[in-house]
């Protein structure tokens, strides 16, 4: 897994509640076999005026200019912001894979769907609960100023605004110190592997028909 | 102190290990696995050299890219043709407790074969690279949705690293009317906390509209739960549960049999048990449930009227109704028994088995899908529902009626294969997510209760099925 320790970056915002999984990267790129390459479908019905399909070109398709992340001041952006239960529904790793392999590494927003927040982490995005005030002034400033770059400090757990305002956000410390230090969790769970063991022969014992 | 309520429980019996952070190993019985999830996390396991840890909980079988007709053709399209061969082959590598390949007589939608074969048991830890995981906590299990790295993670080391969820319980007092369902009880609980309002939460199911349930609607309305934001939904098991279970191939054996009901019959909350939230709704109140927008908390009562944005005075809120109304082609304040229909989709995880069929079947016996319904389409579950159904002649009232039978698959509930809307086709389903584009770019999906989908294809708008 990518580390992560700090972000200077610009902001894009996405302003709506509620977005699904099946927006951020639609069913038919799921067919891919690869964890990579999904970043230029992601938002694909919002982002483009054609239908995409897995292999497609985007190069040549048309965009929907209307949609945020097609306007030039957002280009290169790698913070979003975001409104809340961000990444509800479908439990598909393919939107933080998206979403990551666009460019974003950091995303903020009030709230999120359990199963995607838990998937950004394994794939060394941060993401970022704010308060609902905080989620406002950044949507508005972000809108009001091109160019508009945030500070992301994950060890001490702060951004910071252009005007020099900062907030702190939780983390908890597991995931932060796996992101911090890009940690393989498979390897480290595997260091309790004889915990593992000993509570499977126990398991065992008092549910034997689990073990059939 | 307090009692410990079902999830402690489950969560207690399958704690492996704690650090001093709090950060915990839960150990996972059941692993089940289709094919959209998991190649990039065999494929993960490959890399790093690591050996499954324990093949023997893994259930395995491709349901989200087969077709649903003309499997003699196979599949057309090569990307989801090599996504199911990728499935076949690292299934062939790894081995499994059952795999099911394309064509098998039993093959279906994973969250319909685990159940129906006995995999799925009370007392279980069951993970699935899917949301609707949430499905299999119908039975007393702690079932749930996750990603493809932490399907990697308990491929290698049979645990998930996990935070302990906060605890609801959602008790549904009283009597259902006749006509009304599992799917509706489902729609209302959602219509009332919200598609945020299980976030961080195990919702545990209660009340005697829960009890009165069939192992089938306790599914349905577990399979719902991720649509409240819960990754986990629990019913408490009981003498259903293990009838329903008796003699499946993967139930416990006689031996043991007497043994793990004994067990299971421990798995309740405790009276004295605490609850972070409580919703209590009265099953009398509930009407069948159609929703009008693109989130599954968009929903009403089906004799209710398309809402107007202008009423709404939270912002967010009134921009999501704007935004629903103009993806769904509606008009405020229009009648929901107005709204005429394209398509019907019978079928999904949440509602393809066979009491959903025979509630089905009971609507559209003796009558004709409307001619203006372009594709009414009814996908059993599994190879063993749709035999099943065929044995007490459903299938026969459903084609007569004017709706295909189909193979058993996930088909138009997320449309990755060749079942799909067009853009602007509006569509009664019994599957679990109106999100836009969900049944194909630009399609208009409303959920609704088999029954309700029957009325919908027989009158082409929908209908309040209990005026039938």
């Amino acid at each position: 897994m990518k580390a992560f320790t700090q972000l200077t970056g610009l902001a894009c915002p996405i302003d709506r509640a509620n977005i699904d999984t099946d927006a951020i990267i639609p069913k038919q790129f799921l067919k891919s076999i690869k964890r990579s390459g999904f970043g230029p479908y992601l938002f694909d019905e919002w982002r483009y005026k054609d239908h995409g399909e897995p292999g497609m070109d985007c190069t040549h398709r048309p965009l929907n200019t209307d949609f945020v992340l097609n306007q030039p001041r957002y280009q290169g952006a790698q913070i979003m912001l975001a409104r809340e239960n961000f990444g509800c529904g479908s439990s598909r790793e393919h939107a933080p894979w998206a979403i990551e392999d666009y460019g974003f590494r950091v995303i903020i927003a009030p709230s999120y769907a359990d199963i995607f927040f838990n998937n950004c982490y394994k794939n060394g995005m941060l993401p970022i609960v704010a308060s609902h005030a905080m989620v406002d002034q950044l949507f508005k400033a972000c809108e009001a100023n091109v160019g508009y770059t945030l500070q992301v400090d994950l060890p001490s757990q702060t951004v910071t605004l252009p005007s020099g305002e900062t907030f702190s956000f939780d983390i908890h410390p597991t995931s932060k110190h796996n992101l911090l230090n890009g940690l393989d969790e498979i390897g480290l769970t595997l260091l309790h592997a004889d915990k593992i063991k000993a509570f499977e022969a126990k398991h065992k014992s008092a549910q034997p028909w689990l073990f059939a | 102190m307090a009692g410990k309520t079902l999830y402690d429980k489950l969560w207690d019996s399958h704690l492996a290990h704690e650090d001093a952070d709090g950060t915990c190993l839960i150990y996972i019985d059941r692993h089940l696995v289709h094919e959209v999830t998991s190649p990039q996390a065999f494929e993960g396991l490959r890399l790093a050299n690591r050996k499954p840890w324990r093949a023997d909980t893994i259930v395995a079988n491709p349901d989200h890219n087969t077709p649903t007709k003309d499997w003699a053709k196979g599949i057309e399209d090569p990307i989801s043709r090599l996504q199911v061969e990728t499935l076949d082959s690292n299934i062939k590598e790894t081995g499994a407790l059952v795999y099911f390949p394309f064509k098998h007589a039993n093959q279906g939608i994973i969250h319909v074969i685990g159940p129906e074969n006995g995999t799925t048991l009370p007392g279980m830890t069951v993970v699935c690279g899917d949301s609707h995981t949430s499905t299999h906590g119908a039975f007393g299990a702690l079932a749930h949705g996750i990603g493809t790295s932490e399907v990697e993670h308990v491929l290698a080391t049979q645990t998930l690293i996990a935070k302990k969820s906060k605890r609801m319980l959602v008790r549904v007092d009283g009597k259902l009317g006749v006509g009304v369902t599992a799917k509706d009880v489902a729609l209302a609980v959602i219509g009332k906390i919200g598609t945020a309002g299980g976030n961080g939460f195990a919702i545990e199911f209660g009340g005697e509209v829960i009890r009165d349930l069939s192992m089938e609607g306790r599914m349905t309305i577990c399979n719902m739960a991720i649509e409240a934001g819960a990754r986990a939904g629990i019913i408490a098991p009981d003498e259903k549960t293990a009838a329903y279970l008796k003699g499946r191939q993967y139930a416990p054996k006689p031996a043991e049999w007497d043994k793990a009901v004994a067990y299971w019959n421990t798995l309740a909350s405790d009276a004295d048990a605490v609850f972070d939230s409580v919703v209590v709704l009265n099953g009398a109140d509930i009407a069948p449930q159609v929703t009008w927008g693109t989130s599954p908390e968009q929903v009403l009562p089906v004799n209710g009227l398309v809402p107007d944005p202008a009423l709404e005075q939270d912002a967010t809120k009134r921009t999501s109704i704007e935004n629903a109304l103009k993806y769904m082609g509606l008009t405020a304040n229009t009648p929901i028994e107005q709204i005429k229909l394209d398509k019907v989709f019978i079928g999904s995880c949440t509602n393809s088995r066979i009491e959903d069929l025979r509630a089905a079947a009971v609507v559209a016996k003796g009558k004709k899908v409307a001619d203006s319904i372009q594709l009414a389409m009814v996908v059993p579950g599994s190879g063993q529902v749709k035999r099943m159904a065929e044995e007490e002649g459903l299938d026969k009232i459903f084609i007569e009626a004017g709706f295909e039978w189909r193979e058993p698959g996930c088909s138009m509930c997320l449309a990755m294969n060749a079942d799909r809307l067009s853009p602007g086709e509006r569509c009664a389903s019994t599957s679990n997510r109106n999100f836009e584009g969900r049944q194909g770019q630009g399609g208009r999906t409303h959920l609704v209760s088999p029954a309700m989908a029957v009325a919908a294809a027989i009158a082409g708008h929908f209908v309040d099925v209990r005026s039938l």
